[in-house]
């Protein structure tokens, strides 16, 4: 048990973060994984840390208004196709 | 693709084809935010990237009863948008602020997640393992919805290589599922993923050098 958490490096560790995330790591990876996890703080704060980026990314969806073409988008297609 | 995909596909084709209002309308509601912030990630501008998705509505409509089904008929929408958007890019590079620092790997695969001076080296106590570890933010929450982290998480955008902008702004910013994220830019399982990663680890890199400049480390 302890050599596959000795063999797994912090800088292996931020490779894999994504696919951990996105659940396709394989069984034996992701339990590897995890158990660096357990053991390594600065790998659960470097997680976290992702987490919290992607949140914070999906707040600037919060802050648009975007549906402001509609209204030109069906004028266009009222005119086009009556004249198709 | 499901069944039930390719038969919506064709009942809302033929429903465009025939002229009715309500069908495109509905298309019109789903995607105009994802094509907008789509366009947003390659042209400078809110009023020019409303011009690339009213372009892109043009190109559908006229082009819908060419359109052979070759790929659904999202994608398709997407891409007659990428298209549109990236040469409009392309015309505008010059006022982009990215737009200098430009690299040999444009898809940015072959960067590390975290820079490689963070970790022990060969001779190091624990090679491979942090030698300056990441340090916890404080009340990351209410830092992140803050107008200084915005202005870096969108400096950080883009700054990215093209293809991880891309796939980022589905991600994470329209809050795309991969599958979603995949037919709309026309990606493989592995490389969307190794695109996601890298743009993340990058934003995460950038907040990272402003909450500890910020705490004074």
């Amino acid at each position: 048990m302890s050599t596959a958490i000795d063999e797994m490096t912090c800088r292996e560790f931020v490779e894999l973060v994504t696919d951990l995330i996105e659940g396709e790591l394989a069984e034996a990876k992701r339990v590897e994984v995890e158990a660096h996890l357990g053991e390594c703080d600065g790998c659960a704060t470097y997680l976290e840390q992702i987490q919290q980026t992607i949140a914070g990314l999906r707040r600037l969806a919060d802050a648009d208004d975007l549906p402001r073409t509609r209204e030109q988008a069906l004028a266009a297609f009222r005119e086009l196709k009556r004249t198709n | 693709m499901t069944d039930t995909a390719i038969r919506d596909d064709a009942e809302l084709i033929a429903a465009i084809r025939r002229g009715d209002e309500a069908a495109f309308a509905g298309l019109v509601d789903e995607l105009t935010a994802p094509l907008t912030r789509l366009a947003l990630a390659h042209v400078p501008s809110r009023a020019v990237a409303d011009e690339v998705v009213q372009d892109t509505w043009v190109g559908v409509i006229r082009g819908i009863d060419r359109f052979e089904g070759r790929s659904s008929l999202r994608t398709w929408i997407f891409q007659i948008l990428l298209n549109n958007a990236r040469s409009r890019g392309q015309r505008e590079k010059r006022t982009l602020p990215f737009s200098s620092l430009r690299r040999h790997d444009p898809e940015g695969r072959n960067e590390p997640a975290v820079d490689a001076d963070r970790f022990q080296g060969r001779r190091g106590e624990y090679p491979g393992h942090w030698a300056r570890p990441p340090v916890e933010w404080d009340s990351p929450v209410e830092r992140l919805a803050g107008d200084a982290a915005r202005e870096v998480m969108l400096t950080a955008i883009a700054n990215l290589p093209e293809r991880q902008r891309e796939v980022l702004t589905l991600r994470d910013i329209q809050g795309y599922s991969a599958e979603e994220a995949r037919n709309a830019l026309e990606l493989s399982e592995t490389n969307q993923r190794v695109l996601l990663h890298r743009a993340r680890s990058k934003v995460r890199a950038a907040l990272e050098r402003h909450f500890d400049s910020e705490a004074g480390r």
